[in-house]
């Protein structure tokens, strides 16, 4: 089996004033379809870097990055759109709600950039929601929901158009504890149906949730395997440890 | 992604911020309804003159005499001829003789008036008609009689339409009224046409010493014979003169046109002042497109993550700016047909004049599609800006 996200040596660099910055160093990593994989680092190790090229919003300096089988880095913007219509479905800390329109309509923006009729998107958008349990809230605007039921919507815009992976950036970032726990419920249930999910969290708590985590460090990865094992917790607290002391 | 709904998208962003798109569509409005209104005001004027030209009768010709030297001239009945010779387009003619004698009525000086030496022809060329009285005839002529036929506005106002059989004094000679005019004007008031004196053009040319007979006018047969009529005089006369220095022949629709082209001139260069508030009006709306997508970078950010491409976004502000402007423009549209109803009324008030005001359907029609084009115009550049905004960037605006 090909696996969906594959990295190859992929680093990231920018330069800032003087100095020039490693965000990512010398990556490589496989995610194979269907997996639940978190990525976890403290700010600054590299995970927001991995999910913007992972989310296709940005390329590596160096290395490749196949999506599927597609090396991203040669596409140009408007395919890179494209892609991330088709391909991803996006779940924000800050939910990114589009204030102005009502729930219904948010869950039908990707969809209607991926050109499909108005019935189709309202049919799909619906179904979405269904699974998220906001059918009684369409017509609502956002700043009418909850946090929890914002972060819900934001799941069915995710899902909505049926992508091959959900990309998680710290989603329970702005939620209570129960809440959370719900959040974390739906996307496994995503993994069930069949979908990739990536997590991105600072939060070992909340990392254990998936199968398997990748955690980075000053843009390496430091360790890669399953989330119960011992040393999927451990090592990270002794890197810590050892971070705070120097 | 369909314009039908990026319209709509538009028209919802326009209007949660009512206020703001309303102050946007300020310039465009004004800008609009003064184009609308001036290129109205440009019709009405264009008409007004034409029925003005047409009262007076486009179917004549001036023709003034300015002679070469003593040695050539042309007597009054060398100018009957002409006309008698070319009867297929020359109808009549009547001498023009103007004096500037005063006019006294007892004691009282007429300044206004205007007094000219006609024959009995002028009346049939000018479509004057008599109320009272009897019009000038050719005995008069012939025996040179102190008689005159004066205005309605000077029978009524001195006479008190009692006029036939007074006298007045015309440059110290007493002349005897004998005939009034109909009334020629709606409103009768000094210096109007209805405050004028016709008297026979022998007695202005001998007794009044007003000199030498010089302008004639004369009625052609038929509107369409104007070209033909001027080019058989010019021959006429330049056989005698060999000169074209000494004469001239004016045509009413030369001078319409003359009159026109110069009122066309006045009404490009308003149109074009208000013009700078359109190119004003364009810039605000740019201003606040730039403000806006500013203010939009995380909306940006948020479209751009969930799939849509420049073109959609690009696409997505221009039609904003360019509804917004085209909402302006049919304000501005609505405004003009307002504005413009008003200062028909206004004109005719306060000028006593009845001009109407309307804007050409074509001014609409251009109105608008300029309106929607400066909103395309100005939307371009806030719209470019935002299209270009890099996602990750965009996303992380707080």
């Amino acid at each position: 089996m090909t696996s969906i996200i594959s990295f190859h040596s992929v680093s990231k660099h920018y330069q800032m004033g003087d100095t020039l910055v490693k965000a990512a160093d010398d990556i490589s990593m496989e995610i194979q379809p269907g997996e639940f994989v978190a990525i976890v680092g403290r700010s600054g190790s590299g995970k927001s870097t991995c999910m913007n090229i992972i989310g296709c919003l940005d390329v590596p300096t160096i290395g490749e990055y196949l999506l599927n089988g597609e090396n991203v880095g040669t596409l140009n913007k408007n395919q890179l759109a494209e892609i991330r219509n088709r391909m991803l479905g996006f779940i924000f800390q800050q939910y990114n709600l589009l204030p102005k329109l009502t729930v219904l309509e948010n869950v039908e923006v990707p969809l209607m950039y991926a050109g499909l009729s108005k019935a189709e998107r309202r049919q799909k958008a619906m179904e979405a929601l269904e699974m998220v349990e906001l059918s009684d809230k369409l017509i609502n605007m956002p700043n009418q929901l909850s946090g929890g039921q914002q972060q819900r919507v934001s799941i069915a815009r995710a899902l909505a158009g049926n992508p091959a992976i959900i990309l998680a950036d710290e989603p329970t970032g702005a939620l209570d504890s129960k809440t959370s726990r719900d959040v974390l419920g739906l996307l496994q249930e995503l993994q069930k149906s069949g979908h990739t999910v990536v997590l991105i969290t600072h939060d070992n708590s909340i990392a254990v949730t998936a199968e398997r985590i990748i955690r980075l460090e000053d843009g390496c990865v430091v360790y890669d395997g399953l989330s119960d094992a011992p040393e999927a917790v451990v090592i990270s607290q002794s890197i810590m440890e050892g971070g705070t002391q120097s | 992604m369909k314009i039908g709904e990026s319209i709509h998208q538009a028209l919802k962003n326009i209007v949660s911020s009512k206020m703001r798109a309303f102050l946007t569509m300020l310039g465009i409005i004004i800008g609009i309804a003064a184009v609308m209104v001036i290129v109205g005001f440009g019709n009405g004027m264009e008409n007004y003159m034409k029925d003005q030209f047409e009262s007076m009768g486009t179917n004549t010709l001036t023709v003034t005499i300015n002679g070469r030297g003593s040695s050539r001239s042309v007597s009054e009945d060398d100018m009957y001829q002409i006309v008698e010779d070319n009867s297929e387009y020359l109808d009549k003619i009547s001498p023009t003789v103007s004096v500037s004698s005063t006019v006294k009525i007892d004691t009282e000086t007429l300044d206004s008036t205007s007094v000219t030496g006609v024959n009995e022809e002028y009346f049939s060329i000018k479509d004057y008609g008599i109320s009272d009285g009897r019009a000038l005839q050719y005995l008069d002529m012939v025996n040179r009689q102190r008689v005159c036929v004066v205005g309605a506005y000077i029978a009524q106002e001195y006479y008190a339409d009692d006029a036939v059989g007074q006298k007045i004094r015309i440059g110290g000679n007493k002349f005897t009224i004998i005939g009034v005019l109909n009334q020629q004007v709606d409103e009768m008031e000094e210096g109007s046409t209805d405050d004028m004196i016709l008297l026979p053009y022998t007695t202005a040319a001998r007794v009044l010493s007003a000199g030498t007979i010089s302008n004639y006018t004369i009625m052609l047969t038929s509107e369409d014979f104007e070209t033909d009529g001027k080019a058989a005089i010019e021959d006429a006369l330049y056989s005698i003169f060999e000169s074209e220095d000494a004469y001239r022949i004016t045509s009413m629709s030369e001078m319409l046109e003359m009159m026109t082209s110069m009122t066309n001139i006045i009404i490009a260069i308003m149109t074009a002042i208000a013009g700078i508030s359109l190119l004003v009006g364009g810039i605000g709306i740019m201003n606040i497109m730039l403000v806006s997508v500013t203010e939009r970078t995380r909306e940006i950010g948020i479209r751009k993550a969930l799939g849509a491409k420049e073109r959609f976004i690009m696409t997505q502000f221009v039609i904003e700016s360019a509804v917004i402007s085209a909402m302006g423009g049919l304000i501005g549209i609505a405004a003009g047909y307002g504005i413009s109803a008003i200062a028909t009324q206004v004109v005719g008030a306060v000028l006593d004049v009845s001009m109407t005001i309307v804007p050409s359907a074509a001014s609409v029609v251009i109105a608008f599609g300029i309106s929607v084009a400066i909103g395309i115009l100005f939307g371009y550049l806030p719209a470019k800006k935002a299209s270009r905004l890099n996602p990750i960037d965009a996303l992380r605006y707080e």
